[in-house]
């Protein structure tokens, strides 16, 4: 269970993107690879924790489930792997490793609103 | 209140890591060490398999080895039989190693007196594949007592894997393992994958194992050079 350090990495980088552009985030969306390693719902549960006590407190994490796809040489393009327990091209059959996204783990986008001005 | 807007900002979560792990791999080609990981479930033999890798690359190599434990010195204690040195990371609750601790782990050793250097993780088969370490090799071990599908219930990890080691094959009798269904859910989920099959108690098989750390020594070293 390494998904808390992960969510604390993702606000600690969520943090950061909102103190430059000086604004207030609701959401934070992830994008997560099926080859990241890490377990969506483990990493839900953690993200409410490790934003407790930051500017971040109350945000939402949208994650955003990245599938394995690979390039078939066989085929010639981009193939989707319908599971990670088989590296071969679903037309063809063609193992490959030729891995071109799945491994994502990537504070994607904010959703903000600019902080109010106080008078 | 103005209205909400997305941002984007695309921020890899774990740059952190992998910066240091960069800085790691550089270090360890300057210095012309091969540096190999090994990853496994707790119980798989991954101890008694890098004492007895230790001991017999020692006539010929210079060997050292980081640990990384939960909370007990026992692994370290272990290795420190094979004479080579021996350093104990001891991780408290977190159930891999990170980039961060092999390199302080590393601050006051010099590498260059190193052939070959290996890191044993926790004994975890999920956590550890997220993170890299600058390891020249990543090595997965499994035993022969586990079970055929391990790599089928373990993608993730294999996949990320250079060299899979089938060990403990003295016990492969007893619990009657399927080498064949077992190779065929290594290739399903890493085509490809070098693997070895050998026991370290018997020493059956070690020697193909050995003879490709040095063929993978020598080539780390001709490409550092060119």
């Amino acid at each position: 269970m390494h998904e808390l350090s992960i969510a604390m990495g993702i606000v600690e980088a969520a943090l950061e993107e909102a103190e430059r552009r000086g604004v207030q985030v609701s959401a934070v969306h992830l994008r997560l690879g099926a080859l990241s390693g890490v377990v969506k719902d483990a990493l839900l549960f953690s993200y409410e924790v490790a934003c407790q006590d930051t500017a971040l407190a109350g945000s939402r994490l949208i994650v955003e489930d990245v599938p394995v796809v690979v390039f078939c040489a066989k085929c010639e393009k981009e193939q989707t792997l319908p599971s990670v327990q088989s590296f071969a091209c679903p037309e063809c059959a063609e193992p490959t490793m030729n891995i071109l996204h799945g491994k994502e783990l990537e504070v994607f986008a904010l959703e903000v609103e600019d902080e109010e001005v106080s008078q | 209140m103005s209205e909400p807007r997305l941002v984007e900002v695309r921020r890899n979560v774990l740059k952190q890591n992998d910066i240091i792990a960069r800085g790691l791999r550089e270090r360890f080609r300057e210095a012309g060490v091969f540096v190999v990981s090994l990853v496994s479930s707790p119980g798989s033999g991954k101890t008694t398999f890098l004492e007895k890798t230790l001991t017999d690359l020692q006539p010929r190599y210079r060997v050292a080895a980081l640990v990384g434990d939960l909370a007990t010195e026992n692994d370290a204690v272990r290795l420190a039989r094979s004479k080579a040195p021996v350093k104990q990371i001891t991780t408290g609750t977190l159930c891999h190693l990170e980039a961060a601790m092999v390199e302080s782990a590393l601050a006051e050793w010099d590498l260059s007196k190193l052939d070959f250097l290996f890191i044993e993780n926790v004994g975890n088969l999920v956590c550890p594949s997220s993170y890299d370490l600058g390891e020249s090799l990543r090595l997965v071990l499994m035993s022969v007592t586990e079970g055929e599908d391990k790599p089928l219930k373990y993608p993730t990890i294999f996949n990320s894997a250079d060299v899979a080691v089938v060990s403990k094959d003295d016990l492969a009798v007893a619990v009657e393992f399927d080498w064949e269904a077992a190779r065929k859910s290594i290739e399903s989920v890493r085509p490809g994958m070098k693997i070895f099959r050998l026991s370290a108690k018997s020493g059956q098989g070690m020697q193909e194992y050995l003879e490709f750390l040095g063929r993978q020594l020598a080539e780390q070293r001709l490409v550092a050079r060119t």
